[in-house]
């Protein structure tokens, strides 16, 4: 079975312009990759090569300052990303597309089930139901039954790094993007994220991912595509 | 997605007004006083659109005309051009050219105002109760018994004790004030809720709270929000869409987490690197 490409970046590059500084701080650079859908591409290359820079211009959290993202929506269409309007974004965001980020942002009472079963929530899926998967799924991933009632503010780097991680995945978007979605976990617990994940690759998801060890991009990549620090021009 | 309001060059300004005043102030002349005339050019040339169950916030300085914009919305003040057409679940309404009558009845029925001063949002003379059965009493039929009723479900669901409903709001914190302000505004369940800076000038626990009620409510109710702040942890919280005010204009729009992580105008940049 071959899979379809779900997501083509082409010649993506980022810069910023810092206008108190008037200085142009060049991120990532003339990135070409694709995303095939039940497959993972892992970004690979140095610190400051610009790899979640890239996967920020593709959630639109960067505008991309030239290139093209090309992502094939559910219902058949080839959508510029770049060029998406914000509420096209916001639909894709609500309904295909998620982002499992290095940090949480969470209401402060808001408690951890809520917390992961909001994307399922905004999809108009009842309480009852939300709150029963995002048990089944914080199970999985090991976090104390006893956190579940309680907000994420006061858990630790790892606990919510998988609280991040369950939000993500719950809805089981078509495209995932992940930065670094392991940092800070042992290793049992590791191995736990990586047979979810394999398992989201099974039923489809296409996943763009950042891993901080070499050996996990072993373990999950379909492709790998390197990054090089980009050149600032004198 | 289906709008809920579609806004469209809105302009106000205090004063008498002149050829030159939108010529002569804004952003490029870093004041919105017109040098020829002397008035005030608080807003111009707002437009947006908002669409059912969507927050939008407007962010920008002390003065930037964001209370202006809702003030406007809400039939406080008539702006001196533009137009904005409501959708309502009975047909397009245009709201500046709607007579009084009609006006009252949208003001009522389907829109929802929180003051920035609650002075202005609450009846400091009547109970808090009677605040909330002031509204319902305009807005539909029921007896004395049911409004109480009503009124006592709404300060129950915005965390007001229901043992001080028969109370002065003036006797209330700033925080209680802000909520039975909410509550008031909720009792209609109306589809667009306008929030001029709900959390701002209370303690952190006292907002956290707040905010939490605000998603709530968008999430039950799927009411569509417009959301004044200059507190950007509110922004990033509330709103899925940000408009970035100056000197009475719109200086930067965007999608709330690209306005604060890959701002682009130079003001809004600063607003960001002085939040951190
Ligand atoms: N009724 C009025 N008469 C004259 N000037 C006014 C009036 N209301 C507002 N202004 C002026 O219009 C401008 C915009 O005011 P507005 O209250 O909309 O600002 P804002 O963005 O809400 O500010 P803040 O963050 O301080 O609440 C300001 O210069 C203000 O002084
Ligand atoms: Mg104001
Ligand atoms: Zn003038």
């Amino acid at each position: 079975m071959t899979s379809k490409a779900l997501l083509r970046v082409e010649n993506l590059s980022k810069t910023f312009f810092l206008h108190e500084q008037n200085k142009v701080i060049p991120s990532s650079s003339q990135v070409n990759l694709t995303v095939y859908s039940g497959k993972l591409t892992a970004l690979i290359g140095p610190t400051g090569a610009g790899k979640s820079s890239v996967l920020k211009s593709i959630y639109r959290t960067y505008l991309p300052s030239s290139g093209r993202l090309l992502y094939e929506t559910a219902a058949g269409v080839t959508l510029d990303l770049a060029l998406a309007l914000e509420h096209q974004i916001l639909e894709l965001r609500r309904e295909e597309i998620g982002f499992v980020t290095q940090f949480l942002h969470t209401l402060p009472r808001q408690k951890t089930l809520d917390v992961v079963a909001m994307p399922l929530y905004r999809q108009g899926v009842g309480k009852l139901e939300g709150r029963a998967r995002a048990a089944e799924l914080l199970a999985e991933l090991n976090i104390p039954e006893r956190l579940w009632e309680v907000p994420p503010a006061t858990f630790s780097g790892g606990e919510k790094q998988r609280v991040n991680l369950a939000r993500g995945l719950i809805a089981s978007p078509r495209l995932l993007l992940l930065d670094e979605p392991t940092a800070s976990l042992d290793a049992k617990t590791t191995d736990r994220v990586v047979d979810l994940i394999q398992r989201k690759k099974q039923q489809g998801v296409g996943m763009l991912a950042i891993f901080h060890h070499a050996d996990l991009v072993k373990r999950m990549a379909d492709e790998v595509v390197e990054l090089s620090v980009p050149v600032v021009s004198a | 997605m289906d709008k809920i309001l579609e806004v469209k060059g809105l302009s106000q300004v205090y004063g008498k007004g002149c050829d030159l005043c939108f010529a002569s102030t804004g952003p490029e002349f870093e004041t919105n006083i017109c040098p020829h005339c002397g008035s005030i050019v608080a807003l111009h040339d707002l437009s947006f659109d908002l669409y059912k169950g969507e927050i939008l916030g407007i962010m920008g300085e002390s003065g930037s005309g964001k209370s202006t914009a809702v003030k406007c919305l809400y039939f406080d003040q008539m702006p001196v051009s533009g137009s904005a057409l409501f959708f309502d679940d009975s047909g397009q309404k245009p709201l500046f050219k709607l007579n009084p009558a009609q006006r009252r009845s949208l003001r009522n029925h389907r829109f929802g105002m929180v003051y920035q001063n609650p002075n202005l949002g609450l009846n400091f003379d009547i109970s808090a109760g009677g605040n909330i059965a002031e509204r319902l009493l305009m807005s539909q039929v029921m007896n004395y018994s049911e409004i109480r009723e009503r009124a006592r479900e709404l300060l129950a669901r915005t965390e007001v004790l229901t043992e001080r409903m028969d109370e002065l709001p003036k006797n209330f914190s700033g925080g209680m004030q802000q909520r039975v302000q909410i509550a008031k505004a909720l009792a209609t369940r109306p589809p667009l809720l306008l929030l001029d800076e709900v959390t701002t000038g209370l303690d952190l626990s006292v907002q956290a709270k707040i905010l939490d009620l605000i998603l709530e409510i968008q999430s039950e109710l799927n009411t569509a929000m417009i959301v004044v702040t200059h507190d950007l942890g509110v922004i990033r919280l509330l709103a899925g869409r940000t408009l970035v005010m100056k000197y009475g204009r719109v200086i930067e729009r965007g999608l709330t987490d690209q306005i604060l992580e890959d701002p682009q105008h130079a003001y809004t940049q600063q607003l960001v690197a002085s939040a951190l």
